[in-house]
C-alpha cells in the first residue's frame, strides 16, 4: 500500500529561556493509506506534538513531512488551513462542538470553510450524520445529546469533507466504557472504508483496537508494532441510542 | 467563502447571545439617536431664528434717529428726532446701493369698529414700505402713491387687529373704522408675519398713508421725521455698502465732524441675523459633539463585548481553525459581527432619533428638520466605529494559535 504519511527526521524544539525542549527528536515513520494506527505515550512524551504536526496545526522545527505526495512542513498558515480543510478530519477529546448549534450545522462546519454551496453542505452533512448513526437527530443541539452521540457528531464533522486522514486526540477520554466501544467501532469502520485513522491515546484498551501501535517517549519512537486488532463489538451498528 | 456565509455565521453568533447583543447595540442606538435628535434641535432653533428675521424683511437697514442728551443723561436712540424729511429724500436719491427708502411713523391709538375696539400701533408710511419688508396683502389692496399724495383716509390692517375687531376669518374690506374719531376705509389686510425675533407680534398693526398720518394723527408737517426710515438695498450683497453710504450721507448732512458720535443709528438686520445664526450654529455643534461622544462610548462598548466574546469563544475559534478556517476568515467573522452590531444599532438609532426629533419639534413648535446628510453621516460613522473598535478583537481572534485555542479552558 502506498504511504499516505511519510515523515523524515522530524524535530520540534521549544525554547524556554536558555533551555531547549526537544518535543520531537528525529521522528521518522510511514503510515500507509487505510491504516488504523494508535500513537501511544505518556504525557510529555511528544505524542501531542507529533499529532499537531501530522494534523498541520503546527510546523516542525526541522525534518520533512509528506502528506500524500506533498511536502508540507514549510507551507504557510493559509496553505496548511487548506490542507486541513480538504484532507484531514479532527476528533477531539472533548468533542469541541459549537454550543447551541444543531448537529447538522456542526457537521457542516468544515464545508463552510471549504466553500461548498449551502445545498451541497446540507446533503453531505446529512449523509455523514447518517453514516455515524445520527440520521434522526439532525436538529438536536449538543446539549440534547449524550457524550457518545456528541462524539459521533464530531466524527461526522471529521468525515464530512471526505478526508484521507482522521486524527483523533484521546477520542474516548471523556466517554464511558460502553460508548468507548461504540466510538472505536466507528473508527474501525472508517479505517476499513479506506480512510487512514490515527488515534492518539495513553490507554492500552483503546490502542488495542488499532492494527499498529507506535509508542513515543521523549520525542522518539521507541516501539512500532503491528497487532491483530481487537474487534470492537457493539450490539448494533451505532444507530442512535437514547440520550443518557 | 462568500460574504453571505460570513454574515450568516456572524448573525448566528449574535443571536446566540441576544440580550448581550442588544445591550451592546444600545450604546450605538443611543449614540446615533442622540446625534440625530440633537442636530435636529439645533437646526430647528436655527430655522426659527431665520424665519423670524426673514419676516423682518430682506436686504433691510433700519435708520433710527439719534439719542437726546440732557444733563448728562443719554436718552437712547430714537429719543431725539434728528432725521429730517430731506434726509429721507437724500437717502432715496443719493445712495446708489439703496433701492428704496420708506418712513415709518408710529403711535398708539384706538381703532374702533362698529362693535369692537382695539388699541394698536398706527404706522404712517409710504407704499414702498411693503416692498422693503416683503409684505404682501392677504386681502384687498395696499396703500398707493395716490392715497399718500391725496392724504386718503384708508387703512391696511394686520391680521391680529382684524381678529380682534371682527373675528379671525372676517373679511373687513370696505368696512369703516375710526381712528381718533376719524373714519378710515379698510382697503387691505396684510399677510400674517408672525413674531419678531424678540417675540413682538408683527400682525398687531395698522398702516395709513404717511401724509394722512402727519395731517390727522400727528398734526401738521414738521421738519423732523419723528420715526424710523426703512431702507431696502439693491441686493443682499449691497446691504453692507448701503449701510456705509447711508451713514456717510447722514454724517455729512448733519454736519458731524470726524470724531463726533453719530446722531443716528443704522441697523443692519443681516448682521444681527448672522450673529444669531452663528449662535444657534454653535449650539448645534455643541449638541452634536456631546452626542458624538456618546456614539464613541457606544463603540468602546462594542470593543469591550467583542473582546469578551473572543476570549469566551477561544475554543470555538480553535475548532474553526482546525476544520480549515483561515485567519482572515476568522477576522472577517468577528469584524462582521461588530459591523452588524454597529450598523443595525445605527439604523435603529436613526429611527429613534427621528421619532425624538419629531416629538421635540412638536413640543417647541419648530419645524421638524431631519437632515439627511447628518443621518447618513451618523450611520456611516457608526459603521466606522464598528470596524474601528471591532478590528482589535477580530485581529486578536485571527492570530490565535489553533493548538492553544483548542486547549483553552
Amino acid at each position: 500500500m502506498a504511504a499516505l504519511i511519510r515523515v523524515e527526521e522530524l524535530t520540534k524544539v521549544y525554547r524556554m529561556g536558555d533551555q531547549e525542549l526537544h518535543a520531537l527528536d528525529g521522528v521518522s515513520m510511514e503510515i500507509a493509506s487505510g491504516e488504523f494506527v494508535a500513537i501511544m505515550g505518556t504525557s510529555g512524551s511528544g505524542k501531542s506534538t507529533l499529532m499537531n504536526v501530522l494534523g498541520c496545526l503546527d510546523r516542525p522545527t526541522s525534518g520533512k513531512y509528506f502528506l500524500g505526495d506533498k511536502e508540507i512542513s514549510r507551507l504557510s498558515v493559509n496553505e496548511l488551513a487548506d490542507i486541513r480543510s480538504h484532507t484531514i478530519g479532527f476528533v477531539f477529546q472533548n468533542f469541541n462542538l459549537l454550543a447551541r448549534t444543531s448537529a447538522q450545522e456542526n457537521a457542516e462546519l468544515p464545508l463552510v470553510y471549504a466553500g461548498a454551496s449551502s445545498k451541497d453542505r446540507k446533503a453531505k452533512a446529512k449523509r455523514a450524520l447518517e453514516r455515524v448513526g445520527l440520521g434522526k437527530r439532525l436538529d438536536h443541539m449538543p446539549s440534547q445529546l449524550s457524550g457518545g452521540q456528541q462524539q459521533r457528531v464530531a466524527i461526522a464533522r471529521a468525515i464530512v469533507n471526505d478526508p484521507r486522514l482522521i486524527l483523533a486526540d484521546e477520542p474516548t477520554g471523556a466517554l464511558d466504557s460502553r460508548t468507548t466501544v461504540e466510538v472505536m467501532a466507528l473508527m474501525q469502520e472508517l479505517g476499513k472504508s479506506g480512510i487512514t485513522v490515527v488515534v492518539v491515546t495513553h490507554e492500552p484498551d483503546v490502542a488495542a483496537y488499532a492494527e499498529r501501535v507506535i509508542v513515543v517517549k521523549d520525542g522518539k519512537i521507541v516501539e512500532d508494532r503491528r497487532q491483530t486488532p481487537e474487534e470492537a463489538v457493539h450490539s448494533q451498528p451505532p444507530t442512535s441510542g437514547a440520550p443518557t | 467563502m462568500s460574504p453571505f456565509a460570513t454574515l450568516r455565521i456572524a448573525l448566528r453568533a449574535l443571536l446566540r447571545n441576544k440580550m448581550r447583543s442588544f445591550l451592546t447595540m444600545l450604546g450605538i442606538i443611543i449614540g446615533v439617536g442622540a446625534v440625530i435628535a440633537m442636530v435636529a434641535i439645533g437646526e430647528g432653533a436655527k430655522a426659527q431664528v431665520e424665519a423670524s428675521f426673514a419676516a423682518m424683511g430682506t436686504n433691510l437697514l433700519i435708520v433710527l434717529p439719534g439719542a437726546s442728551s440732557g444733563g448728562g443723561a443719554s436718552g437712547g436712540f430714537g429719543s431725539q428726532p434728528t432725521l429730517t424729511w430731506d434726509d429721507l429724500k437724500a437717502i432715496q436719491n443719493e445712495c446708489p446701493a439703496v433701492r428704496v427708502a420708506s418712513p415709518a411713523l408710529r403711535s398708539n391709538a384706538q381703532i374702533v369698529s362698529e362693535e369692537q375696539n382695539w388699541s394698536t400701533g398706527i404706522t404712517g408710511t409710504t407704499p414702498e414700505y411693503f416692498d422693503v419688508r416683503s409684505w404682501p396683502m392677504a386681502k384687498g389692496v395696499s396703500i398707493t402713491a395716490a392715497d399718500n399724495d391725496g392724504g386718503a383716509k384708508v387703512v391696511v390692517l394686520g391680521q391680529t387687529v382684524v381678529g380682534k375687531l371682527w373675528g379671525p376669518n372676517a373679511d373687513p374690506i370696505g368696512q369703516t373704522v375710526r381712528i381718533k374719531n376719524i373714519p378710515f376705509e379698510v382697503i387691505g389686510v396684510a399677510a400674517s408675519k408672525g413674531q419678531s425675533p424678540t417675540g413682538q407680534d408683527y400682525d398687531d398693526v395698522a398702516f395709513i398713508p404717511v401724509n394722512t398720518y402727519l395731517a390727522k394723527i400727528q398734526g401738521g408737517l414738521k421738519k423732523y421725521l419723528s420715526g424710523t426710515i426703512f431702507v431696502g438695498a439693491n441686493s443682499a450683497g449691497d446691504v453692507g455698502r448701503a449701510e456705509l453710504e447711508v451713514q456717510a450721507l447722514l454724517r455729512e448732512r448733519h454736519h458731524l465732524q470726524p470724531g463726533d458720535d453719530d446722531d443716528f443709528s443704522v441697523r443692519n438686520l443681516a448682521e444681527i441675523a448672522g450673529a444669531q445664526q452663528a449662535g444657534t450654529q454653535t449650539l448645534t455643534t455643541l449638541l452634536a459633539s456631546v452626542a458624538a461622544v456618546s456614539l464613541l462610548v457606544g463603540g468602546i462598548g462594542i470593543m469591550n463585548i467583542m473582546l469578551v466574546s473572543v476570549t469566551e469563544r477561544t475554543r470555538e475559534i480553535g475548532t474553526r481553525m482546525a476544520v480549515g478556517a483561515k485567519p482572515r476568515q476568522i477576522l472577517a467573522q468577528f469584524l462582521v459581527e461588530a459591523l452588524v452590531l454597529s450598523v443595525f444599532g445605527g439604523l435603529v438609532g436613526v429611527a429613534l432619533g427621528m421619532l425624538a426629533s419629531q416629538r421635540l419639534a412638536a413640543q417647541f413648535g419648530w419645524p421638524t428638520l431631519i437632515r439627511p446628510d447628518v443621518t447618513i453621516i451618523a450611520v456611516v460613522f457608526s459603521a466606522i466605529v464598528g470596524v474601528g473598535f471591532g478590528l482589535y478583537p477580530a485581529r486578536k481572534a485571527s492570530r490565535l494559535d489553533p493548538i492553544q485555542a483548542l486547549r483553552f479552558e
